[in-house]
């Protein structure tokens, strides 16, 4: 992020973004870049506009202010994890239908599956600890196994941008462990990985860069500069304020 | 009685109970799968409120040209077809959920239709409209409601799997940029058509019953897309079958019988079918090992 990097390719450029909802702010200002092989963690308190960043990457959300640009990157280059997916585990699918979803480059609407997409993603689900899960209907399985299947289908979309939203909360610790291993895994093929967590210790371990942010950006950079105890007292400070009389922001007209 | 005159003479010796028979099939073929759909989607009333929303259409297309069966399906068509959009588009653009928007439509639809039906209330003709003329099948109905089924299936064939993932997963197929929308009122036109077909043999009051009852009865029986949609079809057609002869035999109107034959296999299913009833619920198996 610094003018050294200049020769690196820019996933995500973002000058002066400001995200939010109703004209209301939940990330607001924010410049930087995203380069392209990057394992960045997004961390900041709840509220502090961490999956709305994540909305407004993937193109969910435009920006109310400010430039983002993606660099020649369309929707579907971009695997993206929501944090509560609006799927429904009732839904009476197999965990092979699901993971062949992630084909979707491939097959969309109308293309046939053939068996190589098959094995494909046989494959992915042994990576992600699910073999032999494949006929299983989606509702018998536990919170964990059901992470693991999204996992799956993730890495059959094999996406060069991969974007997490909370991907390992109310999942257990060796859950965890396995899917952060597909993550290293990511990083090593030198896929961009953009992930929202909450555990900083996790991101100490295994993200390079952090991103702190509470509505306002607090620091952007390699993890162990980022969290400093000065800054994230900093995160804490700030109120998930939400002023239906805010005036209008001055900063950027300047 | 012996069986053959009760079960299998009727049709032979009639000739308006066979086209009711194979009115039924087609119906049954077209509204198996879509109910289950509607059922899966969460949508089960609005299949109900669409319904409803054909009938001044199909009114109007009566006051135009009398009791002229193109003319009044294309008429109920554009109503369904209406509220459908309005309402659809009132929950993508507003915040307002699909289920309000719905139901607003629905009832502006139907106040029309009732103000209209009042004006020729007298009317039996019109009276056939509401409650349907199964027994009265004429070849041009016929046609059409074949045909209904046929594009029906041919359709579900081609956006079958966008409809599941647009169903199972709205979140990804957007985040993939795939067509939403478009697939969602294509759904909801097969709903309408299916409902007009299902309102020459049933009328506009019950043909949505053979929509549902069908489907949510075969949650009971089947657990995958496609033996749901078999299933519902196949408990459609037997309702369809069981009614008529009841109708027959008894004497009785019918659109209701047919429905009702539909609920009793929906009642049977709910407290004793193989997947999550009341009986698997009260008397269970002894569990597994693994």
């Amino acid at each position: 992020m610094g003018a050294g990097v200049a020769a690196m390719t820019v996933v995500f450029s973002l000058s002066d973004v400001t995200l939010g909802y109703d004209r209301h702010p939940a990330v607001h200002h924010l410049t930087g870049s995203f380069l392209a092989g990057s394992l960045t963690a997004v961390v900041g308190p709840n509220g502090s506009g961490k999956s709305t960043l994540l909305k407004g990457l993937i193109g969910l959300l435009s920006p109310l202010d400010g430039r983002l640009e993606r660099n020649g990157l369309h929707r579907r280059d971009i695997a993206y994890l929501p944090q509560q997916a609006e799927i429904d585990r009732s839904f009476p699918i197999s965990v092979m239908e699901t993971v062949l979803l992630g084909h979707w480059r491939k097959i969309g609407l109308f293309r046939p599956v053939t068996r190589t997409l098959r094995r494909q993603a046989e494959e992915a689900l042994v990576a992600v600890g699910l073999d032999g899960f494949g006929r299983r209907p989606i509702a018998s399985l536990s919170a964990g196994q059901f992470q693991r299947v999204l996992f799956a289908r993730m890495l059959l979309q094999d996406c060069p941008v991969v974007l997490l939203d909370e991907p390992f909360t109310a999942i257990d610790a060796k859950t965890t462990a396995d899917l952060l291993a597909v993550v290293t895994r990511w990083h090593g093929e030198r896929r961009t990985v953009i992930a929202v967590l909450h555990d900083l210790d996790q991101v100490r371990e295994n993200f390079p860069d952090t991103l702190l942010i509470s509505r306002e950006p607090i620091a952007w950079g390699s993890t162990a500069e980022v969290l400093r105890a000065e800054h994230l007292f900093q995160a804490r400070q700030m109120a998930e304020a939400w002023d239906d009389r805010a005036e209008i922001c001055r900063r950027s007209v300047v | 009685m012996d069986p053959y005159a009760a079960l299998i003479q009727p049709f032979v010796e009639f000739e308006f109970m066979r086209r009711a028979l194979v009115a039924c099939l087609a119906l049954s073929l077209g509204c198996g799968p879509v109910g289950v759909l509607l059922v899966l989607r969460r949508m089960s009333l609005v299949g109900d409120a669409l319904s409803h929303a054909v009938l001044p259409g199909a009114a109007i297309g009566f006051i135009i040209a009398g009791l002229s069966l193109v003319v009044m399906s294309f008429g109920g068509f554009i109503a369904g077809l209406a509220v459908a959009v309005l309402s659809g588009l009132v929950a993508r653009v507003t915040p307002q959920r699909e289920d309000a928007s719905f139901a607003a439509f629905y009832l502006i639809s139907l106040a029309l239709g009732v103000l209209i039906v009042s004006t020729r209330g007298s009317n039996v003709d019109l009276m056939h409209v509401l409650f349907g003329t199964i027994l009265a099948v004429d070849d041009a109905s016929l046609q059409l409601v074949v045909s209904i089924a046929t594009l029906t299936l041919v359709i579900l064939a081609v956006i079958g799997r966008g409809l599941i993932i647009e169903c199972f997963d709205p979140g990804f197929l957007r985040a993939v940029g795939g067509p939403g929308a478009a697939l969602h009122f294509a759904f909801l036109m097969l709903v309408v058509m299916n409902l007009v077909a299902g309102f020459h043999a049933l009328g506009t009051l019950m043909a949505v019953g053979l929509m549902m009852l069908p489907a949510a009865a075969a949650r009971f029986w089947a657990g995958q897309v496609a033996t749901l949609a078999a299933t519902s079809s196949a408990i459609a057609f037997a309702a369809g079958y069981a009614g008529l002869l009841l109708s027959y035999h008894a004497s009785l109107p019918s659109g209701p019988a047919i429905i009702l034959i539909a609920g009793g296999i929906y009642i049977v299913s709910v407290a004793a079918g193989p997947r999550g009833s009341l009986r698997t619920r009260f008397l269970p198996r002894r569990h597994l090992e693994a």
